[in-house]
């Protein structure tokens, strides 16, 4: 076993980066996911890597998406109103099927919002913030070692469907520290690219575009693209499970919240609730399958997000009738980050419910 | 084992690294560690604060709504998180700038130490943090002393080792007026 560092998410995000062997990076500062360039801008120019830091967030996007091409590791990161600018890059990746890895370390908003934790960009983040009607793989860490392994993840995800992947965390993922033991790459089997562009040198044209004007092509593209999103929701869910198997509640909340929700059904187990946690680690494409599960055994699920209430759209299509499912969330900005004890104090309320 | 504590003061005091340190000492004695600072618009002078989570097992939540153990480093932060306390919990306070006379809480021990006059006798009054991380230790046992000792060499720069003796004795310092207190 490796040593245990003591790191904070962002940089875990940005080892992990770098042990998948990506070593070009473009991006544009903010906050709070700037210890991503920061590291690397250290780190990159060393692996006879790239660090540029862009004019812009487009001028980032689009630098990924010409890397990219050029069949590349390569890797932005930024954050919310950062993501909004860089939605024309994505969609323009999907398109074409090029890989790339973008992290969203994402803050509160609409518009320029606040710098808090916040889950209001799922939405964006899971059904496809650009045009087109295209979506990407988004996992969603929970834990400093995972903003690092998750980060590997990405970019063997992002090879093996031809596909942009974000990684989509908050400030408290993104700026808290723990232990990370910094696991070498795991050897994985990817598919040969042969699609890359490398200059002329005699060799067959090859195009990479999203552009597609031919009499049914582009129907047939989104088809392909269609078919894609079914083997991924086939293939590559993650979801954890903590005390679910006798559960008569399950608590769903993604990243941040999820730990806050650990901690808060610990204290209702001590409390003698048989309370679970079900958190969703791919966003998209939702584990769907073992969330219905789950939520069929227990009869009711409450989930828990820093927005208004985006997930627990998803939670209801997967549960269907199996469950009932019910609703609490904080609005991000200074001061909303809900506590374990008042977690704890919503399940009461909803436990209390089903036991009647 | 899961113990939990929330630092405040006012930027400079040296509550990140207090909260560092901790949290290096834990991670060398195997313990899971979670390190949570207060992430706003915060500056010199303004308010700082961190949360520290020490486990044995799964450390759960970074986010603490009401520690354990708080350690109030100025007047601010008693005035904004001593009615957080958790009933049961220990406030530990610097007790040069903070007055806890106005504070209704007798379902706590409240553990009173003259931070900023010790650091001060020892020789710089920037080591009222290292005081108060000793006070912590040696009030709940959250990590053994000899632990902080050698994590000051991964929490401080390499520039700032030559301090560290001194570092040492500011942290044994703590712990000793801490713990009279404790028995009496």
């Amino acid at each position: 076993m490796s040593k245990r560092l003591f790191v904070k998410g962002n940089e875990a995000a940005a080892m992990g980066a770098v042990e998948a062997g990506c070593r070009y990076y473009f991006g544009y500062p903010i906050t709070p996911q700037s210890d991503i360039p920061e590291y690397l801008s250290r780190v990159l120019p060393g692996l006879n890597g790239e660090f540029i830091q862009a004019e812009s967030e487009i001028g980032a996007i689009n630098m990924l998406l010409g890397a990219s091409a050029t069949g590349a590791r390569a890797m932005t990161s930024s954050s919310s109103p950062g993501i909004s600018l860089k939605q024309e890059g994505i969609s323009y990746m999907a398109g074409a099927e090029l890989p790339g890895v973008i992290i969203n370390i994402s803050r509160s908003g609409p518009g320029l919002g606040g710098i808090d934790a916040s889950q209001s960009d799922y939405f964006q983040c899971v059904k496809g913030g650009g045009h087109g009607g295209y979506h990407i793989p988004v996992l969603a860490p929970n834990s400093v070692q995972e903003m690092y392994d998750l980060t590997m993840h990405a970019f063997d995800l992002a090879d093996r469907y031809r596909t942009p992947v974000m990684l989509l965390g908050d400030s408290v993922i993104g700026q808290m520290k723990e232990a990370l033991i910094p696991n070498p790459r795991p050897a994985t089997e990817l598919p040969a690219k042969g699609w890359e562009v490398r200059g002329k040198g005699g060799a067959e044209q090859r195009v990479v575009k999203s552009l597609f004007l031919g009499d049914g092509e582009l129907e047939a593209h989104n088809w392909h693209l269609h078919a894609k999103y079914q083997v991924m929701k086939e293939k590559e869910c993650i979801s954890e499970e903590y005390e679910t198997a006798d559960a008569c509640l399950i608590v769903a909340g993604f990243g941040s919240v999820s730990r806050i929700a650990h901690t808060a059904v610990t204290m209702a187990r001590a409390e003698g609730m048989k309370v679970g946690l079900f958190r969703p680690v791919t966003l998209f494409p939702f584990p769907e399958k073992a969330l219905a599960q789950a939520a069929g055994r227990a009869g009711k699920v409450l989930v828990v997000e820093l927005n208004t209430g985006q997930m627990v759209e998803d939670v209801r299509l997967s549960v269907g009738a199996a469950a009932q499912v019910s609703f609490y969330g904080r609005p991000p900005g200074a001061g909303s980050l809900p506590s374990p004890e008042e977690l704890l104090e919503v399940i009461r309320k909803n436990y209390d419910e089903s036991a009647r | 084992m899961r113990k939990d504590v929330l630092i405040a003061g006012f930027g400079g005091q040296g509550v990140l690294l207090a909260g560092n340190l901790l949290s290096y000492a834990a991670i060398d004695e195997g313990k899971n560690v979670s390190y949570f600072p207060a992430y706003g618009v915060e500056k010199r002078g303004g308010s700082a604060t961190c949360t520290v989570v020490i486990a044995d097992g799964a450390v759960g939540s970074p986010v603490v709504g009401q520690p354990s153990v708080l350690v109030v480093l100025n007047q601010a932060s008693l005035d904004r998180f001593g009615a957080r306390v958790r009933p049961g919990g220990i406030l530990i306070v610097n007790s040069s700038l903070v007055d806890v006379s106005a504070l209704n809480r007798d379902d706590i021990e409240i553990v009173s130490v003259p931070m900023n006059e010790i650091a001060t006798e020892l020789g710089d009054p920037r080591m009222v943090n290292m005081v108060a991380v000793g006070a912590y230790v040696a009030l709940t046992g959250a990590v053994q002393l000899p632990s902080l000792a050698s994590a000051l060499s991964q929490a401080l720069p390499e520039r700032n080792h030559r301090f560290i003796p001194a570092n040492v004795k500011a942290i044994e310092t703590g712990a000793q007026a801490a713990r009279p207190k404790k028995e009496a």
